[in-house]
């Protein structure tokens, strides 16, 4: 066993800290107080290459390891989810899907702009009633011989406003239920595609988040991913590694809020002395502490089975589910650290605590997390 | 045309300091090494003339006196944009000690501008850069804030008393940096942190220079005085304090 980080590893790490804390840092309250999107920020984001940091280099990105991606994931979620969040959807998702299950052509057309960072992707794949169910789609991809007609709507579509590439999840065959379903590629700018009004949340508030309508939208064939019907199989294989993104967003989150935690107690006196010196405090502090680090061990365990070509499925379920249910219980502990201040904006960790629940709900809810990890411990 | 980067391997401005127990060494147990915050801004500026250039600019290459264990902040500058870098394989002893190894190992090499942040964070002795010069027999400028190149001249801006100075110099020349010379450091990019595996790090042997200094004990600073609250209402106590205690009016 092997607990040490590359140099690489951890120049990455470092660069995800010092963008995150001189980029993001500076107006990230602002910026979550009225829903402003980081157009300047994700651009910065892309020079650097962190849109893009997994993809292989020949089709123009970072060539990084999952390892290196949990560790850039955690640094910047420390600062900012609604920016991290962006960054999971083009790697874990978009990125990876493509660049696992694409053809050359659509590699070179759709995947090396996406990894050069300079078009955004998004996953759409729930829709108003089918969000965790995913076999029930009610988007319709029917097939028209050379292309699809696209129709439906799509819901909580994560960069839905600002990327430019869609993987669409719709239903081809409902006769054959989740066996008829295909993954499409969809340019946002083709006629008949339209956004819903932005989603006004409660937290992630900088992200942007939109439902999107379909109305005969015109597909070719060369856009679908994989064979006819592959696309059910091509959302959950993409979602496995979905979980590592949104599990390190979290572990972000936990972590960042333990940082604030630990010093604020350092400097806030009560009773004659600094409050991490009351064993309330100090306990409070040990516990998070216990839970980050697990949930740490957990994100890179399923990060190392990836990069290791291992089967990663349930880890990374059990990763999601820990990492997204610790990060709403340390939140909320370090709000209750921080008293009065916690419940403000300035002091950064009720912004946190509310990012935190959008972990225990997207790409996957923690209830969902249990279903894929029981059945397989009883399969 | 080419320039020469000097780069210090410093503690993390944020490391606690410490000793060993008869104060004669530095505890490095768990220090992390960082780039010189200088040197990292000097870097930054030499890649951003050598961007600028149009190709006049061949390359960027950083120096450092250091065992194997600065060799992660060495590859951290060729991550940023450095071309390649040279390592003098010793202990990096005092400011005379780096400044004549450096000398010896790239005077052949003829740079063209040369620079050295102004102070190293660590033991701030402030005196590489000038030192550098003097061994090379060329001139130095110091505390520089600004360093253009327009019409291949090299235009140069120097802080000073209640201003600046701008002056132009011949190549070659060590400008000594001062903050203000780019606004941020450059952070890595996914590309760089890839390519700086492959860029050249030539580990050279130390050239034979006697130390002129040998280094006896470190004191850390007193510590602080608990804080006297006094309260608003009672100023005659506290001039009473800052008189009779403190001695400070």
């Amino acid at each position: 066993m092997n607990f040490e980080f590359t140099e690489e590893q951890l120049m990455i790490r470092q660069a995800a800290k010092d963008f995150a804390e001189r980029v993001l840092l500076p107006d990230v309250i602002e910026r979550d107080e009225h829903a402003i999107f980081p157009t300047e920020h994700v651009k910065q984001l892309a020079e650097l290459g962190f849109l893009g940091m997994m993809t292989d280099p020949k089709y123009d990105g970072g060539g990084m390891d999952t390892v290196s991606y949990v560790l850039a994931m955690e640094e910047i979620s420390k600062i900012d989810a609604s920016v991290s969040v962006i960054m999971s959807v083009c790697n874990s998702l978009v990125n990876w899907g493509l660049e696992t299950y694409g053809n050359e052509e659509q590699k070179e057309k759709y995947l090396k702009p996406l990894a050069r960072g300079e078009k955004i992707g998004a996953f759409l794949l729930s829709e108003p009633e089918a969000g965790s169910d995913a076999t029930s789609q009610r988007t319709t991809a029917e097939d028209k011989g050379d292309y699809y007609l696209l129709n439906g709507t799509k819901n909580w579509i994560t960069n839905a406003a600002s990327a430019s590439t869609y993987l669409v999840i719709a239903q081809t065959n409902p006769e054959l239920k989740h066996k008829g379903i295909n993954a499409l590629i969809v340019e946002k700018d083709w006629p008949g595609v339209t956004l819903g009004p932005h989603e006004n949340k409660m937290g992630m508030r900088s992200s942007d988040t939109h439902s999107v309508m379909f109305t005969d939208v015109k597909v070719p064939k060369a856009n679908r991913i994989g064979e006819n019907g592959f696309g059910f199989s091509f959302a959950m294989k993409t979602l496995d590694g979905g979980r590592i993104g949104i599990a390190s967003q979290a572990l972000g989150l936990a972590s960042g809020a333990l940082e604030l935690s630990i010093k604020y107690s350092k400097e806030r006196k009560a009773f004659g002395t600094e409050i991490c010196n009351h064993q309330a405090i100090a306990f409070k502090l040990s516990d998070m502490a216990v839970k980050v680090e697990n949930a740490r061990n957990l994100c890179l365990k399923a990060a190392w089975l990836k990069d290791t070509h291992q089967p990663y499925g349930l880890i990374s379920a059990m990763a999601k589910q820990y990492c997204a249910d610790i990060a709403m219980e340390v939140t909320t502990e370090a709000v209750q650290i921080h008293g009065g201040y916690g419940y403000v904006r300035e002091y950064h960790v009720e912004r946190l605590m509310r990012e935190a629940k959008l972990t225990q709900i997207y790409e996957g809810t923690s209830e969902v997390q249990k279903i894929v990890i029981s059945r397989s411990l009883i399969k | 045309m080419k320039i020469l980067v000097c780069l210090g391997n410093v503690p993390d401005t944020t490391t606690k300091i410490r000793f060993n127990s008869d104060m004669t060494r530095f505890d490095v147990t768990g220090v992390q090494w960082v780039i010189n915050p200088w040197d990292e801004l000097a870097l930054t500026r030499a890649i951003e003339l050598k961007e600028q250039s149009g190709g006049k600019i061949e390359k960027v290459t950083v120096v450092n006196v250091g065992k194997i264990d600065s060799e992660p902040t060495i590859r951290k500058a060729l991550a940023i944009g450095a071309d390649d870098a040279v390592r003098i394989d010793a202990d990096a002893a005092d400011s005379y000690f780096i400044a004549a190894q450096i000398a010896e190992a790239v005077k052949s090499e003829k740079f063209d501008i040369i620079f050295a942040g102004i102070e190293s964070s660590d033991y701030n002795a402030a005196s590489v850069g000038g030192m550098l010069a003097e061994f090379l027999d060329i001139p130095s400028v110091s505390s520089v804030s600004s360093v253009e190149i327009t019409n291949d001249e090299m235009i140069l801006k120097r802080e000073i008393e209640g201003g600046k100075e701008t002056l132009t110099i011949p190549t070659p020349f060590v400008a000594i940096i001062q903050k203000g010379i780019c606004i941020n450091p450059r952070i890595p990019a996914m590309r760089g942190i890839m390519m700086a595996r492959t860029k050249p790090l030539t580990v050279v042997p130390p050239a034979d220079i006697q130390l002129m200094t040998e280094m006896s004990v470190f004191e850390l600073p007193p510590a602080k005085g608990t804080c006297k609250m006094v309260d608003a209402e009672d100023t005659d106590k506290l001039v009473d304090l800052l008189h009779n205690e403190a001695k400070a009016i």
